[in-house]
């Protein structure tokens, strides 16, 4: 444990740069930002943040709460939530599952709460290592009904740091979920912070409960029994919706004026883009990097927007390729769309991804599908020939094994 | 009064008439509206002990309610305080959210035996080994009213619901769970009774309970919760009369009324009260 940074209770303050463990970081985040109430489950690789918040939130009069389960923590999110409290949750991949239901019922209620996933390797139990094969689950998924919530993904901890802050904000502004979506390399590390934390004004609403004493009662709820209501209450979810995905898009591009290509990957995979870049500019590749922050609503029209000034795009990711479909449907074949990803804990090496770009470029200058290097001769097996066929055959699906089109 | 109008109290009442005086009334946190619940359903009546009770102690004004999953969800149709809705079997969970956030406010759950003693077993039990200040209602008519019928943890031995088409048979579909029982073993509960609404006199002991367990709540005291044994007619496919009969005769013998445990009494006091 990074002991005596956060024990002194005043880094709202400017200090000196401290070594902070990724985990703890978000945990003090969230405790300078304001946060009243802390509730969770021990889960690797995020149990140093719920430790980090069973020393810190009693010392200063706020509630923690270790729950029988994650679908416990995050009711108790919801209640106090309701009530008008400013909420922290955190757990990894599998904790997450457990709170679907309830994600969908602050969802639909519209109840605001910060929800920070470490994921870990999966599905089922799978691993304990870093991993980001929650996108789908995060961006649009985690439980039942028609709703969106914002996904914040940090690439650093002095990143996280200040999502925590932003991730309130948006929860509250928008009265809904928000996750901030992690890993376990990024819980886990240690990296240099400046200790400035952005400290926010008292949650305040006119909705939450308090008691009805000298006014009308308020319900919070999500059960709307009439068609017409619920499609009224939908019709009203989904205009602040689209109100977020017009206000609320972030990413950040790094030498994209003369990139050829362009990777594009968030979180820990896109650590490993920008060493890979560095390296393949120094043997002439001119290579950008585009990084999404906001996972939903996503960096769409940016990609679309680039798609014509490049000869390709490679998706890295710790997964086996979700990142990618959104980057597809938002280039809409406008250049290829090559993939690089590995699971199961295994983070690709910078040097792997220079040997995916070297692959796609020699593809991009490849004028057929039969100029192209045959699928052994890629040496991690993951970038597709087939994405420079499907793209070169004008968006038609060609079938890998005869080159027929289906 | 006799047939004949006679009798000293018709007399009087002829000669001089009194003041009218109000001795039965709405209370103020019960909304003057109709409910949804069917004929004969235990749910309108129990609402009304609770508007009484929560009047009478002065404290629907600082009461942050949760609504469960079933039929009693529309609580907040009925009865004027501030709710949340929570998912199905969550409501413990919720109420401990709130609970610890607002200090000042009178946190009560309102469940169902689905909602409680099925799918919210283990919010129910950490809430109250917690020892969460939270008054919960739990009514038990045996059965899951909402969703046509089925068999509940609660049915008793025999039972006949829509998923126990035979009668319940414990070699296939377990024992009726005692979980008022367990939850007061727990030494984070503070009070633990279960009432009945088969007719008047235990309606009166009934809503003496539920008063009970908000007193210990404002008393700091722990965790409270009554249990209230309740009819559903259309569930158990009976009139509402014979499902008043039913609940007054046959229920009991599973599920015994009277205060379990109330850790604000004296142990001998309290067996009295059974």
């Amino acid at each position: 444990m990074t002991v005596g940074v956060a024990s002194h209770p005043h880094l709202a303050a400017p200090a000196e740069r401290v070594l902070m463990k990724g985990n703890e970081a978000i945990g003090e985040a969230a405790i300078q930002a304001g946060c009243d109430a802390y509730f969770g489950y021990p889960i690797t690789p995020q149990a140093e943040l719920l430790e980090w918040m069973a020393r810190r939130m009693p010392e200063l009069g706020r509630t923690f709460i270790q729950a029988e389960s994650e679908l416990a923590a995050i009711n108790m999110a919801l209640g106090a939530s309701a009530a008008g409290a400013r909420v922290l949750v955190s757990s990894s991949s599998p904790g997450m599952s457990l709170m679907a239901e309830a994600m969908s019922y602050m969802a639909g209620s519209e109840v605001p709460v910060l929800l920070v996933n470490v994921m870990r390797g999966g599905p089922g139990l799978g691993s304990i290592g870093p991993a980001q094969g929650d996108y789908f689950q995060a961006t649009k998924g985690h439980g039942h009904g028609d709703y969106r919530v914002p996904v914040l993904a940090p690439a650093s901890i002095a990143e996280a740091i200040s999502l925590v802050a932003d991730g309130f904000e948006l929860a509250e502004r928008y009265r809904t979920p928000v996750i901030l979506l992690a890993d376990g390399i990024l819980g886990q590390a240690m990296e240099p912070v400046d200790g400035r934390f952005r400290t926010l004004p008292p949650r305040s609403d006119d909705w939450s409960l308090s008691g009805a004493d000298g006014r009308a009662p308020r319900v919070v709820r999500s059960l709307h029994l009439r068609p017409e209501d619920l499609e009224a209450h939908n019709e009203h979810l989904q205009a602040k919706f689209r109100e977020i995905a017009d206000h609320e898009v972030r990413w950040v591009g790094e030498q994209l004026d003369d990139a050829e290509l362009a990777i594009v990957a968030y979180g820990t995979a896109a650590r490993v883009a920008r060493t890979a870049i560095a390296r393949a500019r120094e043997v002439g590749l001119r290579v950008g990097l585009v990084r999404p922050v906001s996972l939903w609503p996503f960096p769409s029209a940016a990609l679309e927007r680039l798609a014509p000034n490049v000869r390709g795009f490679l998706v890295v990711e710790l997964s086996a390729g979700q990142l990618v479909e959104d980057v597809r449907l938002a280039v809409e074949g406008r250049a290829p769309v090559f993939f690089h990803g590995r699971t199961g804990g295994m983070v690709p090496s910078p040097g792997e991804v220079l040997d995916a770009l070297r692959r796609a470029y020699s593809l991009t200058a490849a004028r057929s599908p039969d100029d192209a290097l045959p699928d052994e001769a890629d040496p991690v097996g993951l970038i597709e020939a087939a994405e420079w066929r499907r793209f070169l055959a004008g968006c038609r699906h060609v079938d890998r094994s005869d080159g027929s089109e289906t | 009064m006799s047939p004949s109008g006679t009798t000293p109290t018709g007399t009087a009442v002829a000669a001089a008439p009194a003041a009218a005086r109000i001795v039965y009334r709405r209370p103020a946190t019960l909304s003057d509206v109709s409910t949804h619940y069917c004929p004969g359903c235990g749910h309108g009546i129990i609402h009304r002990l609770l508007a009484e009770v929560l009047d009478e102690l002065g404290l629907a004004g600082r009461t942050i309610a949760v609504a469960p999953v079933g039929c009693a969800v529309f609580a907040y149709d009925y009865l004027r305080l501030d709710f949340v809705e929570a998912p199905h079997g969550r409501a413990p969970a919720v109420a401990t959210g709130i609970r610890r956030v607002r200090p000042d406010a009178f946190v009560l759950a309102y469940q169902g035996d689905g909602d409680l003693a099925a799918i919210g077993t283990a919010e129910i039990v950490h809430a109250a080994s917690r020892g969460e200040a939270i008054t919960d209602i739990f009514v038990n008519n045996g059965i899951y009213g909402m969703t046509g019928g089925q068999m509940a943890p609660t049915t008793l031995l025999g039972q006949r619901t829509t998923s126990t088409p035979t009668g319940r048979d414990a070699r296939l579909a377990g024992y009726p769970l005692p979980i008022t029982e367990m939850l007061a073993l727990l030494p984070g509960v503070a009070y633990a009774a279960r009432g009945s609404i088969a007719d008047p006199g235990r309606i009166g002991k009934t809503k003496a309970m539920i008063r009970r367990a908000c007193e210990v709540q404002a008393e700091g005291r722990g965790f409270a919760i009554v249990e209230v044994l309740s009819t559903c007619p259309v569930g158990w496919g009976m009139t509402p009369r014979e499902a008043a009969t039913y609940l007054a005769d046959v229920v009991p013998a599973t599920y015994p009324t009277g205060v379990i445990l109330d850790r604000g009494k004296t142990a001998s006091a309290a067996r009295a009260d059974r």
